[in-house]
């Protein structure tokens, strides 16, 4: 049965493949465009589903219950995120770690793991497309909503390490499809196992989108960039055939070096980030300035101060995941007796992401007047698309490059190996996730999981070939349609953490809870 | 309680001689050969999301590996002689693995054998006998 499910759907993607590809040399530029044109048509229901406004107002109902979820999880946990920032770092630098648990997943490696999966393009395409379209003040809303997330990401990561699934071979598999099922099922409410499938289903496709598509489409925009414009579609074939070799072909080495490249390239990036905000150190309280006038009073932006939150909600949730519940998946492997140490460890990422991160990016752009303001109102000169207008017309990844190059101009070079590695990694990390929502729905097995990563792979291709707009619309309703699932479950399940929470606290003030160092 | 000697064991000729110089002492004045295989780990270092999902699995297939294959043969050697012996299989930084043992157990030295070769690879990367000579808790020998 397996063997005849696996072949038959090789012979469908092979021949789909073969048409695709025989129809390629012919019209190559204009294969993108069928591309997007097929892509923004089939996906436009879905995404305007997920961005309507709510009845009478220009608020999307999804920034409202993102920012809703993040506000109820800070309040309802105490300010969790500021109270164990301390304990956090103590966990993280393993002084609570049994040594006896040596050469299990630390909380460093759970971390690290989930960060390469969630650091990158959000954090330097994602800052750009929220301060082009909602002006600096976007930035203001991007860094709350970052604080607030560290509520949700706590929630989510300690359930996820508390549901996991243990399998007797002893791998460990978790996320939200085994905390809704097992937890609803736990305080005897129904709908756990019908919310686990619908989240897998969103899962899938934001692996497909903000996983995938958008990475690919990035690294396309960076590398046309360097070499000139080329088809979309020849980046992305490239891409498919690397991530290809990796994720089915098993060539851990390619993954091993990424994992290791990835993190010099955040530093390097953010370490340049700091040298350029240090070198214009007196015009930072002037970015600050922006940041905050921009937040409250729009700036000339469209849709004023409410356009300036929703793009820097969106980007920030884009960016840092919190409340999307892919994190839970990457940090539920931690070797730990208490859940709820996994939970500190995790509101660290989203700290880490867009407090720090972002906030960089957005400044090296302000700073370096990227975004042209009229000189007599001091408002945004807004284009015919909507957006500010920039300095160099650049958008995305292109404008984070134009504001790093003004200061030094070889930094589009290392940005181009940044992007294309972030790009690289996050589509490692996502196939991950897809594939465990993947098998979640329709069982373990060779023939299954083949499926999903040559779904993954074609999907490169057409990330990569389709314009901007369509792929991230899509790619953000379906990471969005992810958290409207998560949240929703996260409501019922809160009081299991806070039971976690409480009882940990309590432990760790009585000294039960030792250091090991 | 008898003495115990320490040594760092991972079948390569160095730790042989070590084992070997170890045995000769026990032989002398009476004790226990303490085995000890550190396998190389840092908590800090980078995984994919499968590898993290394999971690537990490997672990313990590794733990196996090493405790089948290269200490229960060398520890049933020694036995044979009719000296006393035990082993640790730990996971971590070698050196300071080995020094922590020495100090849980009471040890009365540790004996480590050296490569003896690899000048620039220890320069680079530090050697195990050096750290040892640098930080062991009891006295150290090192066999060339």
């Amino acid at each position: 049965m397996t063997r005849i499910s696996l072949s038959t759907a090789q012979a469908g993607l092979a021949a789909m493949a073969a048409s695709f590809l025989s129809s390629m040399p012919a019209h190559a530029q204009s294969i993108d465009d069928t591309v997007n044109k097929v892509f923004a048509d089939s996906t436009g229901w879905f995404v305007s589903f997920i961005f309507a406004s709510i009845p009478g107002t220009s608020i999307s109902w999804i920034v409202v219950w993102l920012v809703v979820a993040a506000s109820v999880f800070t309040v309802y946990f105490g300010f969790i995120q500021f109270r164990v920032i301390g304990h956090s770092l103590a966990l993280v630098s393993g002084k609570y770690s049994d040594p006896d648990d040596a050469g299990e997943v630390s909380h460093f490696q759970a971390l690290a793991t989930a960060l390469s999966g969630t650091v990158g393009l959000g954090n330097i395409a994602g800052v750009a497309v929220a301060v082009s379209i909602g002006g600096a003040g976007a930035t203001f809303w991007m860094i709350l909503a970052g604080l607030l997330g560290m509520a949700s990401k706590f929630t989510e990561c300690t359930l996820g390490v508390k549901y996991r699934n243990e399998y007797p071979d002893g791998r460990v598999s978790g996320g939200p499809m085994y905390y809704l099922t097992k937890g609803f099922a736990e305080r005897g409410l129904p709908g756990g196992g019908f919310l686990a499938v619908l989240f897998s289903v969103f899962c899938v496709l934001g692996a497909l989108g903000g996983g995938n598509m958008f990475q690919a489409n990035q690294a396309h925009q960076q590398l046309s960039g360097v070499f000139g414009d080329y088809p979309g579609w020849i980046t992305g074939v490239v891409f498919a055939a690397i991530v290809f070799a990796v994720i089915v072909g098993g060539i851990k080495s390619i993954a091993r070096v990424t994992e290791k490249v990835v993190p010099f390239m955040g530093v390097l990036y953010v370490g340049t980030a700091l040298v350029i905000i240090l070198m214009n150190a007196d015009m930072v309280g002037a970015a600050f300035g922006q940041i905050f006038n921009g937040a409250f009073t729009g700036n000339g932006i469209v849709g004023g101060v409410i356009g300036a939150l929703i793009q820097g909600f969106r980007r920030a949730a884009f960016s840092n995941e919190a409340g999307v519940g892919s994190a839970a998946i990457a940090h539920s492997a931690v070797r730990t007796k208490e859940p709820i140490t996994e939970g500190f460890v995790s509101l660290l990422e989203p700290f880490i992401d867009t407090v720090v991160i972002c906030t960089m990016t957005a400044l090296v752009i302000i700073i370096t007047g990227q975004l042209v303001t009229d000189p007599e109102t001091g408002l945004y000169v807004i284009n015919e698309a909507g957006q500010v207008t920039t300095a160099t017309g650049a958008t995305g990844v292109g404008l984070t490059s134009a504001a790093f190059e003004s200061a030094f101009s070889w930094f589009p070079y290392i940005l181009v190996v940044a992007v294309v590695l972030f790009a690289f990694s996050t589509m490692l990390s996502w196939s991950y996730y897809g594939l465990k929502a993947w098998t979640f729905m329709f069982g373990e097995g060779q023939a299954q999981e083949l499926t999903f990563k040559v779904i993954f792979c074609v999907f490169i291709v057409i990330g990569a070939a389709a314009s901007l707009g369509p792929v991230i619309d899509f790619s953000d309703a379906a990471i969005f349609a992810m958290a409207v699932v998560n949240i929703a479950g996260l409501y019922f399940l809160m009081p299991i953490v806070k039971r976690e929470l409480d009882s940990y606290l309590r432990r760790l003030k009585s000294g039960e809870i030792k250091r090991f160092k | 309680m008898s003495a115990k000697f320490i040594v760092g064991y991972d079948g390569s000729a160095a730790s042989e001689r070590a084992l070997d110089f170890a045995i000769g002492r026990v032989k002398l004045q009476g004790g226990t050969v303490v085995l000890v295989h550190v396998l190389e780990w840092s908590p800090y270092s980078f995984l994919t999301p499968s590898e993290l999902e394999e971690r537990h699995k490997r672990r313990t297939e590794e733990m196996e590996r090493a405790e089948k294959a290269l200490i229960m043969p060398v520890l049933a050697k020694v036995r044979a002689q009719g000296i006393e012996a035990e082993s640790k299989i730990r996971y971590g930084h070698i050196a300071e693995t080995i020094c922590k043992i020495a100090a849980e157990l009471g040890a009365v030295q540790i004996v480590i054998g050296r490569n003896g070769h690899t000048t620039l690879g220890s320069r680079i990367f530090g050697s195990v006998a050096g750290h040892l000579a640098q930080a062991s808790p009891v006295p150290c020998t090192i066999v060339p």
